[in-house]
C-alpha cells in the first residue's frame, strides 16, 4: 500500500522521534512510505488565530503538494482535522477544492489508519509499563477516534493501561490560546496534570505532540517522574 | 468585580483563576448537572440520544431558516387569540414598550419569573429608576437580586454563590438568623415571594418556546413561580427573542426531551405551562386578563440572514455547553463580562454588542469543541468561535505585532527552502537548551517549554531514508 506520510511543523522539529516511529512502524506493516518533501505546515496557525488568507495560502499548498498521494498518514489528530475539516471553511479556489474533495477521504490519522484501514490492533509489541491515555481533542471529536489507540495500547504485551479520570477534557493547549491567554491554559493543564498524576501510570500516551509536549511542559516544572509518550513511538519501541 | 463589560474579558479571567474557591463551586456544581444529565441519559430516554439531538437540529435549522414565514404564522395565531405582540428592534424599545404598559395599568408593583432576554435588555435597573417596584421570583434570580449582582450561568443563575455565602446574604438582607439549610432559605424566600404575588400589578416572565402553529407560549420552571407570574396578576408581559419561535406543537415536544436533561439531567421539569390565549377573569369573557409578547431582535435578524453564523440561533439555552467547558468550569459566569456567558455567550455576544470590545471571548478558548459536543441542538460552537476570530482579523482588531508574525511566518512555510533552513538551525542550537527549556514570553512563567530537537524530521529523511534508493539501511 502506498502512502505518504503527513508531517506537521511542530512534530517536525520537536519531536522527529515521533515522525520517525511512524515511519518504521508503517513499514514494518508492509506499507510503501513515501514523505513529500516540500511540506512545511498545514496553516492551522494562521487558521486557529482568524488569518484564513495566510491559511488558505498553505494549504492551496499542501493540497498541491499531497495532489498525488493514495493515503496521507500523519502522527496528529490535530492536523488531519484541519486539512481533513477546517479546509472547508477557507474558501479554497476551484483548483485545490477538487483536490481537497479526494484528499479529505483519504487522509488518516496514524491509529485510525491502523486499525481502519490496515485492520491491524495488534503489533506484537512489548513495553512492561503502566500507561495512561489522554484523548486529544481534535482527534476525539473532529475525527471521532477513541476506541482505535486504546485497542493498539492494550493489545501491547507487558503493559497496564490504566483509565485516566476526565480523559477528555481539553489539555489546555489550544495554540494560539496559550499564548493569548497562558494563566487559563495552565490552570487547565495543572488540572490535567493532576488527574494524570493521580491515575498512578509512569507513562501518559496521546496522539498529538502538541498536547504532550504542553502536558510536559507542567510535568517538568513539577519535577514529575511521569514521561509522556507518543502512541507512535509506544508501538515503534523495540523494534 | 461583576461588570456587564466584556472589554475586561482577560482582566477578569485572572482575576476569577486566582479565587480558588469559586473554582471549587463552580466546578462542583456543573460536575453534578453534567453527572445527572449523563445518568439520564442513560436510563431514561428511551430513544437514541444522538437521534434526538438530529432531529432537535432539523426542527431548529428549518424555523431559522424559513423564520420569516414562522414569524408571520404566530403572530397572525397571536392576534387571533386575543395576545397583544410587539416586535422590538433593540433593547430601549422593550423598555419604552413595558413603560407605556405599566403606565396604562398603572401598575407599581412587579414580579418577574426568569428572563435572560430582560437580562440583555437591562429591564430591572431601567424600571427601578422609573419607581416601578420588581421582584424576582424564581429562587436564583431572588438571590441575584438581593445580592445586586448578575447571573453568572444562564439556567442556575447563582451557581456562583455557595450555601453559606447565601445563609450570609439572607441574614443580612433579610434580617433573619443565619442558617445555611437549603430548606430554610427557600422557605423564607418563599414566605416573602408569596407576598409579593399577591400585591402584584404585573407578571414578567420570559418563554422557552413560541409555538408558531397554535400560537402557544411555552414556559418550563421547578419552583411553580413562573405559573405564579403567569395567572396572578392582571397583566402577563412576556419577553424573549426573535429566534424562540418553533413550528408546531410537536416539535415543541421534541425539544422539550432535550432541554430539561440537557440543563439540569430532569426528564422534565416540575413545570411546563402552555399559554395560549388570555384567561377569564370571574367567567365573564368581557373581563379578560391581558397577555402581551415583545420579541426583541438586537441583532439577531442580520445573523438569520448569514448563512454562516444563524445556527448561532439554533441554541434553546439550556447552559450544557456551560456546564462543560473547561473554561467556564475555572473561571464561571461572571469572567465573561457579558449578559450570556460560556461558550454560547462567546458566540453570540460579539453580533449583538460591540463586536470589538467582546471579540475576546472568542479567543479565550482552546477550541476543544466539547460545547458542540454537548449541545442537545448541535450548534457549532467551536467553529462559530473560530468565525469571529476570523472576522476580527479581516476588520484589523488584531494587535500589529501579530500581523507581522503571520506575514514572516507565511514567506517562511510557503518556501520550504527557508523553511528547513531555519528549522535546521534551531535544531541546531536545540541541545543548547535541552536541560532549561526554551524561554519564552509569558508562556515559560507557568510551564517548561522544549527545545527543538538536534534534528528535524526533515533532516533525517534526507540523511537516512532520501539518499537510499531503497529503505535497506533504515
Ligand atoms: S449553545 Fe447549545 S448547549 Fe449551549 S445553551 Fe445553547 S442549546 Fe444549550
Amino acid at each position: 500500500m502506498k502512502i505518504s506520510l503527513f508531517i506537521p511543523c511542530i512534530v517536525d522539529q520537536f519531536a522527529p522521534q515521533t515522525a520517525i516511529s511512524t515511519f518504521k512502524v508503517l513499514r514494518k506493516l508492509g506499507c510503501d512510505v513515501d514523505y513529500p518533501f516540500e511540506q512545511t505546515c498545514c496553516g492551522q496557525p494562521a487558521f486557529n488565530t482568524g488569518y484564513h488568507h495566510e491559511a488558505k495560502i498553505c494549504a492551496e499548498r499542501f493540497l498541491k503538494i499531497f495532489s498525488k498521494s493514495n493515503y496521507i498518514v500523519a502522527p496528529s489528530g490535530s492536523c488531519v482535522a484541519m486539512v481533513k475539516n477546517f479546509y472547508e471553511e477557507l474558501d479554497l479556489s476551484k483548483e485545490t477544492l477538487s483536490i481537497y474533495q479526494y484528499l479529505k477521504n483519504n487522509i488518516f490519522e496514524f491509529s485510525d489508519f491502523l486499525v481502519n484501514i490496515l485492520k491491524i490492533e495488534n503489533i506484537n509489541a512489548q513495553f512492561n509499563a503502566k500507561v495512561t491515555y489522554h484523548d486529544s481533542c481534535h482527534l476525539l471529536r473532529e475525527l471521532k477516534i477513541s476506541n482505535e489507540p486504546r485497542k493498539l495500547i492494550q493489545n501491547i504485551k507487558g503493559i497496564e493501561l490504566i483509565n485516566l479520570n476526565e480523559s477528555d477534557t481539553c489539555c489546555g493547549f489550544g495554540g494560539t490560546f496559550s499564548v493569548k491567554f497562558p494563566e487559563l491554559s495552565a490552570a487547565m493543564t495543572e488540572e490535567k496534570v493532576n488527574n494524570i498524576e493521580k491515575s498512578g501510570a509512569d507513562y501518559v500516551i496521546a496522539n498529538d505532540v502538541s498536547c504532550l509536549l504542553n502536558i510536559q511542559g507542567i510535568l517538568k516544572k513539577r519535577n514529575s517522574r511521569i514521561k509522556i509518550l507518543h502512541i507512535a513511538e509506544l508501538l515503534a519501541l523495540g523494534m | 468585580m461583576n461588570e456587564l463589560d466584556t472589554k475586561y474579558f482577560k482582566k477578569l479571567v485572572k482575576e476569577k483563576l486566582s479565587d480558588k474557591s469559586l473554582r471549587t463551586i463552580v466546578k462542583k456544581a456543573t460536575f453534578h448537572s453534567l453527572q445527572k444529565r449523563n445518568e439520564t441519559i442513560q436510563n431514561d430516554i428511551s430513544e437514541k440520544w444522538e437521534q434526538l439531538r438530529e432531529k432537535a437540529y432539523s426542527i431548529r435549522k428549518i424555523t431559522i431558516e424559513n423564520w420569516d414565514y414562522y414569524f408571520n404564522q404566530i403572530k397572525a395565531k397571536f392576534s387571533e387569540n386575543g395576545i397583544d405582540f410587539f416586535y422590538a428592534k433593540n433593547s430601549s424599545e422593550v423598555c419604552d414598550i413595558v413603560n407605556n404598559l405599566l403606565f396604562s395599568y398603572k401598575a407599581k408593583n412587579i414580579v418577574k419569573s426568569k428572563s435572560m432576554v430582560t437580562e440583555e435588555v437591562g429591564l430591572n435597573e431601567y424600571l427601578e429608576k422609573f419607581g416601578f417596584i420588581v421582584t424576582e421570583t424564581d429562587l436564583g434570580e431572588y438571590i441575584i437580586q438581593l445580592a445586586n449582582e448578575r447571573p453568572s450561568h444562564i439556567t442556575a443563575p447563582a451557581l456562583h454563590k455557595s450555601r453559606s455565602e447565601i445563609g450570609f446574604l439572607f441574614s443580612e438582607k433579610l434580617n433573619i438568623d443565619y442558617t445555611d439549610a437549603p430548606e430554610k432559605l427557600t422557605d423564607y424566600a418563599r414566605q416573602i415571594l408569596r407576598k409579593k404575588f399577591l400585591n402584584a400589578d404585573v407578571g414578567i416572565s420570559g418563554a422557552n418556546f413560541l409555538v408558531a402553529e397554535t400560537g402557544t407560549i411555552v414556559i418550563v420552571e421547578n419552583e411553580g413561580n413562573a405559573r405564579l407570574t403567569i395567572t396572578l396578576p392582571k397583566l402577563h408581559i412576556v419577553i424573549t427573542s426573535i429566534e424562540k419561535i418553533v413550528p408546531t406543537l410537536s416539535d415543541a415536544l421534541i425539544l422539550l426531551r432535550l432541554l430539561p436533561v440537557s440543563s439540569t439531567g430532569q426528564k422534565i421539569t416540575s413545570y411546563v405551562s402552555f399559554i395560549n390565549k388570555p384567561e377569564e377573569e370571574d367567567n365573564s369573557s368581557k373581563n379578560l386578563k391581558k397577555i402581551v409578547v415583545i420579541l426583541l431582535d438586537n441583532g439577531r435578524s442580520k445573523l438569520i440572514s448569514d448563512k454562516k453564523l444563524r445556527s448561532i440561533l439554533y441554541c434553546i439555552k439550556c447552559g450544557a455547553c456551560m456546564n462543560k467547558c473547561p473554561v467556564y468550569q475555572l473561571i464561571g459566569g461572571h469572567a465573561y463580562g457579558s449578559v450570556y456567558p460560556g461558550p454560547i455567550g462567546s458566540i453570540l455576544t460579539p453580533w449583538l454588542n460591540s463586536f470589538k470590545d467582546s471579540k475576546d471571548l472568542a479567543y479565550g478558548s482552546s477550541l476543544c469543541g466539547a460545547c458542540s459536543e454537548i449541545c442537545p441542538v448541535k450548534i457549532d460552537i467551536h467553529y462559530q468561535l473560530l468565525r469571529i476570530r476570523k472576522y476580527s482579523i479581516e476588520k484589523k482588531f488584531s494587535p500589529f505585532i501579530e500581523k507581522i508574525i503571520f506575514k514572516i511566518w507565511l514567506q517562511i512555510v510557503k518556501n520550504y527552502k527557508i523553511y528547513n533552513l531555519l528549522s535546521n538551525i534551531l535544531c541546531f542550537l536545540g541541545p543548547l537548551f535541552q536541560e532549561t527549556g526554551l524561554k519564552i514570553p509569558v508562556w515559560s512563567k507557568y510551564k517548561y517549554f522544549p527545545a527543538p530537537f538536534e534534528f528535524s524530521f526533515h533532516k533525517w529523511w534526507q540523511r537516512e531514508v532520501k539518499t537510499q534508493e531503497e529503505y535497506a539501511n533504515v
